[in-house]
């Protein structure tokens, strides 16, 4: 099935589209419209791997489920079904929770070149209560191994 | 429709320098969290009563999630076309862009609450619910004199919604406080769910109200409950098809208690609609079904699906397969978001449909002097109760602080009294079906964040003894990504008891599920944060001199 079929928005005619990229290509929406939804109009269904590689889109809808999560203009995390898309963002692919480099350092202070110097600025502000490998959250509470390290699943 | 003012600047991305100027949280008589149904409600009845008030809700403009809609100020026009009492909306929405006009709301949009307590010293009452065997007249020993604010029982820590930065205020005190935090589609695993394509039945809704198209072309619509209905009927108006809805309850489930239902013509008249809808695009609805296995390698490409008897059984000779789709909704009641209310402490009971809800008498008031709960977190049961719960509440609540008495009247109680008989009978009609743990395959994903199987959580629970949600967390990790378990905590909840289900779907070991439903809940920091918004946070400590919104 084409997703793409049904992805014009109702009501809204093309001449108004903000227009950003996602991994340098172009993606465009309504005014108003999410991240998410310039993704899918491009034809993405999937714009997320998880560490075993498996691919994630939307799920909740809602900003309850992360599943979406890519990186704009710099900043990790950031749940596309919540965020309007505004003229010129740049929207990267979310680095896979297993792979991101988890820095805690509260700046990267010198503006990141390409690769690792830009991965450690994304690392720079995880989203504290969501990322529990963030060393430096105070979400101890919220689980007996929180900030713990990865661990086997096959205890 | 003429489309309601544009909603305040969102009060996100201010320079952390001024915010460490200001070192005041500001001080309001009410706090309402959330501007969904209830929370608008809430925010204009204790804005008419006379008291300040301040609105914090996470989205960039007032509705939440049953009144999300086209952006305002991106020009697009909203007709209401997707939505039911839209013109209910635009009625509240009137009361409460006057509040905000006359300087009695002040709005916070794109702003979390990621963390409520309670501030010490407060000893004057504001009311709580017990004492006073749910008579709403306040107990406001210590109100204060008029154009004064009462003193700060609450103090909330606030965060931009998304983005990174702090946001100011970057916290509020406020005397009472409303919560009106709302929920989310409770989900069930099923084998390939983790597909893209799969989505919440809300999350499709939500897609289709704020953005004007849908995130497919072709869709199964499957779990329980009337909501599948108009998520259905969305997905023909923004011009998809539908496959199939299917429902796992036998409907006859409402015959016993069809009177409730009729109890609120309102519903019925709804129904009616969709019963048209569904005529007039073909849409089959398939009672007892449910879907076995989502199919696909990349995306959704197709379901198998059975129907079940009422003890779970797939009924031998029923399989079938749709192909053909590439979307899916998926949706089981919801979860009342109940993070900031376990904070503060209330006191909670599990409903008749399984969720975890604060304990309220008829005015909202909790177990919590001074905390008032309305809308889904007191009791899932649609908006034009959130609407009551949240009109009821705001005023109660600005009437307790500033000294004067409001009551429910003989008309409201009644109301509510329909509205929850209706909310009841669509919880037992509908239950979480029993036999969804037994159609799960050992590498089914159950923890979509950290991609824990059914097979790992059997494995904890049988041979490491792992008989709650928090033990099997420490040991598999389900629970512990970026979610916090907020998808999948019902389903371990019920996994590590041993039960197929909570609430009216109860098995022997529903209590304990239901002990470790209440752990998966308990979360320190209700919202995500970016780190930056803790890097002063000692200053939060001393909150300063308030300074009266």
């Amino acid at each position: 099935m084409n997703a793409q079929r049904n992805s014009r928005p109702t009501g809204a005619s093309s001449a108004g589209e903000i227009r950003a990229t996602f991994e340098g290509e172009r993606i465009s929406c309504a005014p108003g419209a999410s991240v998410a939804a310039a993704l899918i109009a491009t034809g993405k269904r999937g714009w997320r791997e998880t560490r075993t590689g498996a691919t994630r889109g939307l799920f909740c809808g809602i900003g309850v489920c992360f599943d979406c999560i890519v990186e704009i203009d710099g900043e990790s995390g950031q749940r596309s079904c919540m965020i309007p898309l505004t003229e010129g963002m740049d929207v990267r692919a979310a680095q896979g929770p297993g792979e991101a480099p988890h820095a805690v350092a509260a700046h990267a202070g010198a503006a990141p070149e390409a690769g690792a110097a830009a991965e450690v600025r994304t690392a720079a502000e995880p989203s504290a209560g969501a990322d529990p490998n963030a060393g430096a959250s105070p979400s101890a509470g919220a689980g007996p191994s929180a900030g713990a390290e990865q661990t086997g699943t096959d205890a | 429709m003429s489309a309601p003012q544009a909603a305040p600047e969102p009060a996100t991305g201010a320079a952390t320098q001024s915010v460490r100027a200001a070192k005041r949280a500001p001080h309001v008589d009410v706090a309402v969290v959330g501007a969904g149904p209830a929370g608008l409600a809430a925010a204009a009845a204790a804005a008419d009563r006379g008291a300040s008030v301040a609105v914090i809700d996470s989205a960039e403009q007032p509705g939440g999630q049953y009144w999300r809609h086209r952006s305002e100020t991106a020009g697009a026009p909203e007709r209401g076309e997707y939505h039911h009492g839209w013109g209910e909306y635009l009625a509240l929405r009137a009361r409460f862009d006057a509040g905000v006009a006359a300087g009695r709301i002040t709005y916070f949009p794109a702003t979390s609450v990621w963390m409520a307590r309670a501030l010490p010293g407060a000893n004057d009452t504001v009311g709580s619910a017990g004492a006073t065997d749910g008579t709403s007249e306040p107990r406001a020993t210590g109100a204060p004199a008029a154009g004064a604010v009462a003193a700060a029982r609450f103090a909330l820590e606030l965060a931009p919604a998304y983005g990174g930065g702090a946001s100011e205020p970057r916290a509020i005190r406020t005397a009472a406080l409303v919560l009106a935090t709302g929920g989310y589609d409770r989900q069930l695993p099923v084998p390939g769910w983790q597909l893209p394509g799969v989505m919440a039945a809300g999350g499709i809704q939500a897609f289709v109200k704020q953005n004007g198209m849908l995130p497919g072309s072709r869709f199964v619509i499957a779990g329980t409950g009337p909501f599948l209905l108009p998520v259905a009927a969305n997905i023909t108006q923004a011009g998809g098809s539908v496959a199939a809805v299917l429902e796992s309850a036998s409907l006859a489930g409402w015959l016993p208690r069809a009177h409730r239902a009729a109890g609120v013509p309102a519903k019925a008249v709804e129904g009616a609609g969709y019963v048209a809808t569904f005529l007039r695009h073909r849409i089959s609805y398939r009672v007892r079904t449910v879907i076995t296995e989502i199919l696909g390698t990349d995306h959704v490409t197709g379901v198998r699906t059975a129907r079940v008897r009422a003890n779970g059984e797939i009924v031998a000779g029923s399989e079938r397969e749709i192909t053909g789709i590439d979307g899916v909704g998926l949706g089981w009641g919801f979860t009342p978001q109940l993070e900031l209310p376990l904070q503060l402490g209330v006191a909670t009971r599990v409903d008749v449909d399984g969720s975890l809800i604060g304990v309220v008498d008829e005015t909202g008031r909790s177990s919590v002097d001074g905390l008032y709960l309305a809308g889904e977190i007191t009791g899932v049961g649609g908006a034009p109760l959130s609407v009551l719960e949240g009109e009821i509440a705001g005023r109660c609540a600005a009437s307790a602080v500033l000294g004067d008495a409001a009551t429910v009247t003989p008309a409201e109680r009644r109301a509510l009294a329909r509205n929850r008989g209706f909310a009841e009978a669509m919880h037992l009609a509908h239950p979480v079906p029993t036999g969804w743990a037994e159609r799960l395959t050992p590498d089914t994903t159950v923890c979509r964040c950290e991609e824990v199987t059914a097979g790992e959580l059997g494995h904890a629970h049988e041979e490491l003894a792992a008989e709650d949600l928090r033990t099997e967390k420490g040991l598999t990790r389900a629970g512990m990504g970026w979610c916090q378990g907020r998808v999948c905590g019902f389903a371990v909840s019920c996994l590590s008891a041993g039960a197929g289900g909570i609430g009216a779907a109860a098995t022997p070991d529903a209590t304990a599920a239901e002990a470790s439903l209440a752990q998966s809940a308990k979360r320190p920091i209700a919202q995500p944060l970016p780190l930056s918004a803790l890097r002063d946070l000692g200053e939060l400590g001393e909150l300063g001199e308030g300074a009266a919104l």
